[in-house]
């Protein structure tokens, strides 16, 4: 059925566009971007900040742009006087109650409220400003919630309610009393939020930051005792470019190993290396529930994210998750035994950092159970792409200008299987690589499963292979995750083989991405042109499964043996257990 | 002299020696009265659904569902009577029910529902009309689900109101015995089913769409219209949102003719309205009056006139979203049109009368801090508007306010107007704007002189001991809960500025009227 | 479940009962406000009083009833006593001890106790 076509006119500009399109979306498609603060596309669209408000003939009062849809006839004036005034008062009155830190705070220069405000040329603010401002709360290991900074836009109650199926922060009191925060205000630890960090990504201002951990990694970099190891995940190198103004979606690798290695890192290994690994021991562990009838599906656990949600909302599907531990964690157990057994370098003295898309893996890096025989923890400190890039920039590296870097190959060497693990989809497909192949014996030698790639929230496909039918399906975003528990709880689906990843999009849309603005992320695919780069890199390769790799075949030569074996379980495997939602 | 004015003796006559009015039928107060919407109100039992019937209760609503009158000759009905919302906003009623009735739902859904939050300060028209005649309210809603092809109803109640809803609950009750709600209504075919919703002390739930939100079990917030309820409202579907007294006329409209209806009040506000007459007046209480009846009228014939010879001032119309009419305008016709045109608006129906001791900044002050309470705090202008309005009030009040204040008010309110999300945050401005253009010389009293002319500002009030009045009884400096007079016995008492905390109780107490305030 | 002559009969019950001025029997109505405004004024041991004053007497002409808001709230407890060829009558600020001398003056002597009634207000 074809959509009907309204006629109106924008700035005296007459523009066409299908019926349903909000004024906003019909003024970006004559060339005319209106203002916008609480907006996100398809998560948040609730006309509140009155930032986009346009005047339209015959109406009684300013409208909100973003959630006017279009009518026949229509007059739109998008830049009128009144209109202009109204924006600036209206962000006078929110810098008003707003605490003012901008020299310090994290998001001076890209924070869209700061933006707004120098677009709009507010520098005076009238109303008076002297209120104590709360205080900010720092109880989870992975953000900082600082409300004295918060606009009230409601992204991240969206981002926590809509997508995640969490809804852990939301607008508590009413009126000017308004502000976000947990279930009586407890604080974060206190309740069942996930780490995720999607609220940070939502965050249009410095309210929700990442928490920062570069003063442990130049601290450790400095100590002249400890042997300092890095390692990237997938995601990251499609990712960094963007804290340095390249496009969206450009592979920087190269400069990414060579700024590593110019901030002083004794070995930069990559965490693509420990994802094949992780392949090696998931997919023999899938084969064996496979054909020894063991629990199915088998849910991945690479997303902390993910697996905290599992432990607290759904502790009964626990015994389907993969007791495999995540490539982060696979990567530092590693390091702190085999790497330093081949080096002579006693694990204590190995301050391992993992540079990780991910908020949830500084959570990841504390938990008790993945402690290694050896009394260490895997991974010392887990640091975001941002904090990445503000270590560089410190260290005063012009990033778009390093030359490429290489890798150390012992944990560095990975294989495309090992770098698409970044995309929704991305496990699974590397998974499928070496299983099929196992499965048929090597007669079916799969390369690409284009079925389970793509931004879609949840995705499906089954394989024929001999003597079964693997039915796998990958799904992002815990909401969406939630949807195919349900259905698998209640039986109405039948899958072999899951993939979850706490963020919607996978790990390229993780809480510890670069900060890209609403409007980026609302019409631009950030996450696809991040994910392409990934399967992009991966055609580039030679080798491209992960049990193809030869420094993966040598660390099961070498050391752990076969994948599953006794000593791979001991190092490269735990187990995980019911959490309580709530700890007040 | 305050007695009920009797129409037996002419008005404003001091010293009675005529007949008294033994029957409220014959008082002034009850004279210039038509009720309609409370036509049961304190005549029949509202625990009966057989005194209900008695007074000609369903006889609408049997006679629609035995005819199976077409619903479109019902909308047409209450289009052509000129019913308008009673709930402030004055929309054609009929129009609306014919946009719900128009409405196509996608699995054929649609709900009718009832505005019983009623929550502007001095209001209790709905609370009246829900404690008196709930019937009334059911019937009206079974015919309006009949007219717009809905099913199921609900009743938004403040649960402040605890005797209504008690009487809503009995009412549904017996409706249902009587299989005059329900399941087949009087073996029709006709399905209706009708259930209450607490509100939960947000008077913000009382807009139309943070009432459906709110239903919905969320936040009550409004939402931005378009969509409209009318299309997409409760749960998605087409609803219909009336308020209670909107629904009190309905029968009568039905059962006595459109034209009937239209006949009372002007050309562009038919029928009467009910007004909760409270303040500085002799008979406050309820009354219901035609449309353009002058405000002259009722506070002089109905109203009985200002207690204590004091001077009526203004008369404050839709509560905190409406505006002050003051005493020159005093022959202004109550109709929407025409409150709208003087920069106030009928709102709900609570009329606040006010004397020559009311301070018009004090009274704009109250208001606005009734809304900040109340505002849901969602959209910027409004949550932050309206709390720093009410700081440059404060700061008037308090003495210190600069004329350069008065034009950011201005400015504040007109940008409140133009940007807030919903009518709350849009009429909120509405009590200070009117009061800052009526009594401007009020305000800047405050600002250059730094004094209250009607004596209320704590702040600018100034208590003095005159020295040829003073005594020296020291009884003053003995209640002083600040320890601020000194004096010796016999001796002149001083105040202490600095600690004087403008209480009053000084003048109170003392004998000899030596205690002065400025 | 009522039949629509079932409702009809009711309605011409119920009409004769409440239009007391044009009956010509000797049943009078006594109506209480018993909205909010009047229990809060205190109505609730007013209506007590006059059932209990009607029972104590065995008047059963009489019917004591509740009712909605009056409307001149300021004049709490309310009562409102309909008698046959007569307008009705008004009586305010009511308390439980005028109710004897209500109920043995007016109701029983038809004797208006002028001084109770609304015009006698202030």
């Amino acid at each position: 059925m074809e959509t009907k076509q309204i006629n109106l006119k924008i700035d005296h500009i007459p523009v066409a566009v299908p019926e349903g399109t909000t004024v906003l979306e019909a003024a970006r498609s004559a060339g005319i971007k209106i203002p916008t603060l609480c907006y996100l596309k398809d998560l948040n669209e609730i006309g509140a900040c009155r930032i986009c408000v346009v005047e339209v003939k015959g109406a009684r009062s300013l409208m909100a742009s973003c959630v006017y849809p279009v009518s026949e006839g229509m007059e739109v004036f998008t830049n009128t006087e009144a209109v202009r005034k109204s924006r600036r008062l209206t962000l006078e009155l929110i810098l008003s109650n707003h605490r003012m830190e901008c020299l310090t705070c994290s998001r001076s220069g890209s924070c869209e409220l700061q933006q707004l405000a120098l677009e709009f040329g507010v520098d005076t603010v009238r109303y008076y400003t002297g209120r104590p401002q709360p205080q900010p709360e720092t109880s989870t290991l992975h953000l900082v919630r600082d409300n004295s900074k918060c606009v009230l836009c409601r992204r991240c109650a969206a981002a926590c309610r809509k997508t995640q199926e969490v809804g852990v922060i939301g607008p508590n009191d009413r009126g000017f009393q308004t502000h976000i925060g947990s279930a009586f205000d407890r604080d974060l630890n206190e309740v069942d939020c996930v780490s995720c960090g999607q609220c940070v990504v939502a965050c249009p201002t410095g309210a929700l930051t990442v928490k920062d951990d570069t003063q442990q990694v130049w601290a450790a970099l400095a100590d002249p005792t400890k042997h300092v190891v890095v390692g990237a995940a997938p995601s990251v190198r499609v990712q960094l470019g963007e804290c340095f103004g390249m496009p969206v979606g450009t592979n920087v690798e190269g400069k990414m190993l060579t700024a590593l290695r110019r901030l002083g890192f004794d070995k930069v290994f990559d965490v693509n290396h420990a994802a094949d690994m992780t392949i090696m021991e998931e997919g023999t562990e899938f084969l064996h529930r496979l054909q020894e009838g063991g629990t199915l599906p088998l849910i991945t656990s690479c997303s902390p994210g993910w697996v905290r949600y599992c432990e607290q909302h759904h502790p009964d599907m626990l015994s389907h998750v993969s007791t495999c531990k995540s490539p982060q964690q696979m990567f530092g157990s590693l390091v702190k035994s085999y790497y330093a057994e081949q080096a002579g370098i006693d694990p204590k003295d190995i301050f391992v950092v993992s540079i990780m898309p991910c908020t949830a893996k500084k959570y990841e890096v504390k938990r008790e159970e993945q402690r290694m025989a050896n009394g260490c923890m895997p991974v010392d400190v887990s640091l975001t792409t941002q904090e990445l890039a503000r270590m560089i920039t410190a260290a005063g590296l012009m990033f778009t200008q390093l030359p490429d870097g290489e890798v150390d190959p012992m944990l560095g060497m990975a294989s495309g299987a090992g770098v698409i693990f970044g995309a929704t989809g991305g496990v699974m497909e590397a998974a499928l690589r070496t299983v099929v192949e196992v499965v048929t014996n090597g007669e079916m030698k799969p390369l690409e499963f284009k079925q389970v790639r793509g931004m879609q929230g949840v995705k499906e496909a089954s394989f024929e292979l001999p003597g079964k039918t693997v039915r796998v399906c990958v799904a992002s975003g815990l909401a969406n995750a939630k949807q195919v528990l349900d259905g698998v709880k209640s039986g109405a689906l039948q899958y072999d083989f899951i993939e979850f990843m706490g963020c919607p999009g996978g790990c390229v849309n993780g809480g510890g991405q670069p900060v890209q603005s609403a409007e980026i992320r609302s019409f631009t695919d950030v996450r696809g042109l991040r994910a392409a780069a990934l399967y992009s890199q991966d055609q580039r390769m030679t080798y491209r499964k992960s049990h193809e790799n030869p420094y993966v075949q040598k660390i099961y030569s070498d050391y752990l043996e076969k994948p599953g074996s006794h000593k791979a379980h001991a190092l490269l495997h735990c187990t995980y257990a019911p959490q309580k939602k709530y700890r007040v | 002299m305050e007695h009920i004015r009797s129409v037996t003796r002419p008005p404003h006559t001091e010293g009675d020696t005529g007949e008294i009015a033994t029957s409220l039928n014959d008082t002034q107060f009850y004279h210039h009265q038509k009720r309609i919407a409370l036509r049961n109100c304190g005549f029949i039992n509202p625990e009966s659904i057989d005194e209900y019937i008695g007074v000609d209760g369903y006889t609408a609503l049997s006679r629609i569902l035995t005819e199976q009158t077409p619903p479109q000759e019902i909308i047409d009905a209450i289009k052509a009577s000129g019913l308008r919302g009673r709930g402030g906003a004055g929309f054609a009623t009929g129009m609306k029910w014919q946009f719900t009735a128009d409405a196509v739902s996608d699995d054929g859904v649609k709900y009718v529902c009832c505005n019983a939050d009623e929550g502007d300060p001095g209001a209790f028209m709905d609370r009246s009309v829900l404690e008196g005649d709930p019937f009334s309210v059911l019937e009206a809603m079974t015919i309006a689900a009949y007219a717009v092809d809905s099913h199921q109803g609900y009743i938004y109640i403040r649960a402040e109101y605890p005797i209504a809803v008690k009487r809503l609950q009995i009412a549904i009750t017996q409706a249902k015995e009587y299989g005059l709600l329900g399941q087949n209504i009087l073996n029709s075919g006709f399905d209706f089913e009708l259930e209450l919703r607490l509100g939960a002390g947000a008077f913000v739930c009382g807009e139309e769409t943070a009432l459906l939100v709110s239903i919905e079990g969320k936040r009550g917030e409004p939402r931005p219209r378009p969509p409209f309820p009318a299309v997409k409202g409760l749960f998605a579907r087409p609803t219909l949102l009336n308020n209670v007294e909107t629904y009190a006329n309905i029968t009568w409209i039905l059962n006595n003719g459109a034209d009937e209806f239209a006949a009372i009040g002007t050309e562009k506000s038919k029928g009467t309205k009910v007004f909760a007459l409270g303040g500085k007046i002799v008979n406050t209480g309820l009354v219901e009056i035609p449309m353009g009846t002058t405000l002259r009228t009722i506070i002089e014939d109905i109203g009985g006139g200002i207690p204590n010879g004091k001077k009526f001032k203004a008369a404050q119309t839709g509560g905190p979203s409406g505006g002050c009419i003051p005493a020159d305008l005093i022959d202004t016709p109550i109709d929407y049109d025409s409150l709208t045109a003087i920069g106030s608006m009928m709102g709900s129906g609570g009329l606040i009368v006010m004397d020559e001791d009311n301070c018009m900044v004090d009274i704009a002050k109250f208001f606005l801090e009734f809304i900040i309470d109340e505002s849901c705090g969602k959209c910027a202008p409004c949550r932050i508007g309206t709390k720093r309005l009410h700081e440059l009030l404060c700061k008037i009040t308090d003495g210190n306010g600069t004329m350069e204040d008065l034009d950011t008010i201005v400015e504040l309110c007109y940008h409140l107007k133009s940007s807030s999300l919903c009518a709350l945050g849009q009429s909120a401005p509405n009590p200070v704007l009117s009061t800052l253009t009526r009594f401007r010389s009020e305000y800047e009293a405050h600002v250059l002189e730094k004094r209250c002319p009607a004596g209320v500002c704590k702040n600018l009030l100034h208590y003095e001991i005159l020295a040829d009045k003073c005594k020296g009884c020291t009884l003053c400096a003995r209640n002083c809960p600040a320890d601020a007079i000194s004096g010796t016995v016999k001796g002149l008492h001083t105040i202490d500025q600095e600690k004087c905390i403008k209480c009053g109780v000084c003048m109170d107490h003392c004998k000899f009227d030596a205690v002065v305030r400025h | 479940m009522k039949t629509l002559e079932e409702l009809q009969a009711i309605r011409e019950t119920m009409q004769k009962q409440l239009n007391v001025r044009e009956s010509d029997g000797n049943n009078i109505r006594v109506v209480v406000g018993m909205a909010t405004c009047g229990i809060a004024a205190g109505a609730r041991p007013v209506l007590t009083a006059f059932l209990d004053e009607v029972n104590q007497h065995n008047l059963d002409h009489i019917t004591v009833t509740q009712t909605g808001c009056i409307g001149v709230c300021r004049l709490e407890p309310i009562v409102e006593i309909f008698a046959p060829g007569e307008e009705k009558v008004t009586y305010v600020n009511m308390k439980p001890e005028m109710v004897p001398v209500i109920v043995n003056e007016h109701l029983v002597n038809h004797k208006i106790v002028t001084e109770y009634t609304i015009g006698a207000a202030e």
